[in-house]
């Protein structure tokens, strides 16, 4: 488990103090993934930077598992944890094999078991490794590195792993084709990620825990749903409505998610026209009053509710960017998890 | 082309000083070169004023600095090391600086966020990347320094230049020759092995960028 507390990044340049992180405490649990994600200059990447000290840490407290970071070997803290960045940060120079297997060299390892690791790695995440180990990076796709990059991260199995802006650099297919990749390797492997972005379907796609950070503070802490269900400011609504707003989600309608459902309509129900779209919806249901409840009913032309729409299909369906079929057949969130791998392999 | 058939041990001879003057003064100049490089990547405002001195000192003409050179280091070799050195710092420094900027600095980063010390950044990571860079500066100072070497005759060093200069005295155009064509040849020679030593060394440049 990771723990902040009171957590501050204080830059000081030519006698101006600039809070770049202030006062952020927020916990992680094991086999969590936390997204952290805010505007930029939100002091996300510098809030997740500090956890293994890339960045130094002002104010506050960061433990893991009870240890204050500060009192370990910086080194070791480092090779405790798995890193992940944009382009996955491999080294050119070294084959994907070496590559994946830099921190159990670091730890010393001997030659043939960190092969033996690299080759089990490249597996897991999807790359022959009699085809892909002894090639160097440039040889790999953008999507082909990227997994490199998390291979690497797994190699010397850290129960933490941090990923900044992991899948920024590819294009929005690949990107969605790994989102959908890491959520299974995630739910194999359970390990506990922090995880940086500024792209809100990735959050309601990857996160069990969403922080939203602007201006070096917290502005809501919790689970998707709950950030659609009680947005804690101004702030968190607009950020969530602006960005859903932009998406091909403008086009579909939010009838197209509500599911018949046999209970009676109490008085204090949300209810919302069924001809917004949804990301309209998701900014009238974060302003709605009235009791949450699971989810909001969703009214016909003539005003009278008809369908419901839990918070949970409507987190996912933003997630996804699109309305899939298995939601509006209605699968639940974890069955949709077990589809196969539809990543197209790069050749 | 008549002399070195003629006389092979003379050319040998002289080639072989001629290779030793310039292989000590890359050397010497690497083994300054590369950590003052390094040093001036890192330490900014060293960065102007190291290659600002190491210009100034290359533009001194040869004859001169040898010359400049003697009363503190005597004539013979140790005098022509020096000076060819210093000359080599220019390109060796500033190609190593341009290399280690050149690192990106994501993959910095990748290797300080898993756990790599200082000393294994550099080795590992930055000087393996650097390499191409290095090794063209290696390779400008040392074929600029075959040819300047010849000049080293004058200081009793040895060498091609020895050559070069006997025929000029013997008004023996095909000794002069014989002193040019081997000294084109090692600075040929040197051009492809630092370009095969710096593909030996960095294999994932020989690696074709086609994607498998």
């Amino acid at each position: 488990m990771i723990t902040l507390e009171h957590v501050s990044k204080i830059f000081r340049s030519g006698g101006q103090t600039i809070r770049a992180v202030d006062d952020v405490s927020f916990e992680v649990a094991e086999g969590e993934l936390c997204v952290l994600i805010g505007p930029s200059g939100s002091g996300k990447t510098t809030t997740m930077r500090m956890i293994n000290r890339l960045e130094s840490i002002s104010e506050g407290t960061i433990t893991i598992n009870g240890r204050n970071v500060v009192d370990m070997n910086e080194v070791e803290l480092r090779r405790s944890i798995g890193y992940v960045i944009q382009q996955g940060g491999l080294f050119p120079h070294f084959t994907v094999a070496d590559n994946v297997a830099v921190v159990p060299r670091l730890l010393g390892w001997p030659k043939k078991k960190r092969r033996q690791r690299a080759e089990e790695l490249l597996e897991l995440v999807g790359l022959d490794p009699a085809l892909h180990a002894d090639r160097y990076p440039k040889q790999l796709s953008g999507g082909q590195q990227q997994r490199v990059g998390v291979a690497r991260a797994l190699a010397a199995d850290a129960p933490i792993i941090l990923m900044d802006e992991p899948f920024g650099a590819v294009d929005p297919i690949t990107r969605k084709q790994l989102q959908r990749w890491l959520r299974q390797i995630q739910a194999d492997v359970q390990k506990t990620i922090v995880f940086v972005t500024h792209d809100i379907n990735e959050a309601f796609l990857l996160g069990d825990r969403i922080v939203l950070m602007n201006d070096g503070a917290i502005e809501q802490n919790g689970e998707p749903a709950e950030l659609l269900r009680e947005p804690a400011s101004d702030f968190v609504r607009e950020f969530i409505g602006d960005e859903f707003a932009l998406q091909a989600l403008e086009h579909t309608r939010i009838s197209e998610l509500a599911k018949p459902k046999r209970a009676a309509v109490t008085d204090d129900a949300v209810v919302i026209p069924g001809t917004l779209t949804i990301p309209e919806a998701s900014v009238e249901v974060a302003h709605a009053d009235g009791a949450g409840g699971e989810g909001f009913w969703v009214a016909n032309e003539a005003g009278e509710p008809e369908g419901y729409v839990t918070y949970h299909d409507l987190a996912a369906a933003l997630g996804e960017g699109i309305v899939s079929d298995s939601s509006v057949n209605g699968q639940t969130d974890a069955e949709r998890k077990e589809e196969p791998d539809d990543a197209v392999h790069h050749r | 082309m008549q002399y070195i058939i003629d006389n092979p041990d003379i050319v040998w001879t002289r080639t072989l000083e001629h290779l030793q003057l310039v292989a000590g003064a890359i050397l010497l100049a690497a083994l300054v070169g590369v950590p003052l490089g390094i040093l001036i990547s890192r330490v900014r405002w060293l960065e102007l004023p190291v290659l600002n001195l190491s210009g100034v000192l290359y533009t001194v003409p040869s004859l001169a600095f040898f010359a400049i050179l003697i009363p503190y280091t005597g004539l013979g070799r140790t005098t022509a090391t020096t000076a060819l050195a210093v000359y080599s710092l220019l390109a060796i420094v500033r190609n190593t600086a341009v290399g280690m900027d050149e690192v990106p600095a994501a993959t910095v980063d990748a290797a300080r966020g898993m756990g790599m010390t200082g000393f294994q950044l550099l080795w590992q990571v930055q000087l393996p990347l650097a390499l191409p860079y290095i090794f063209a500066g290696l390779r400008i100072a040392t074929v600029a320094a075959i040819g300047i070497a010849t000049i080293a005759a004058v200081v009793g060093a040895g060498g091609l230049g020895r050559l070069i200069f006997d025929g000029i005295r013997r008004l023996d155009s095909n000794v002069v020759i014989a002193g040019a064509i081997m000294s084109i040849l090692l600075a040929l020679l040197a051009d492809l092995l630092f370009s095969r030593l710096a593909l030996l060394l960095r294999p994932d440049l020989r690696a074709s960028a086609e994607r498998g």
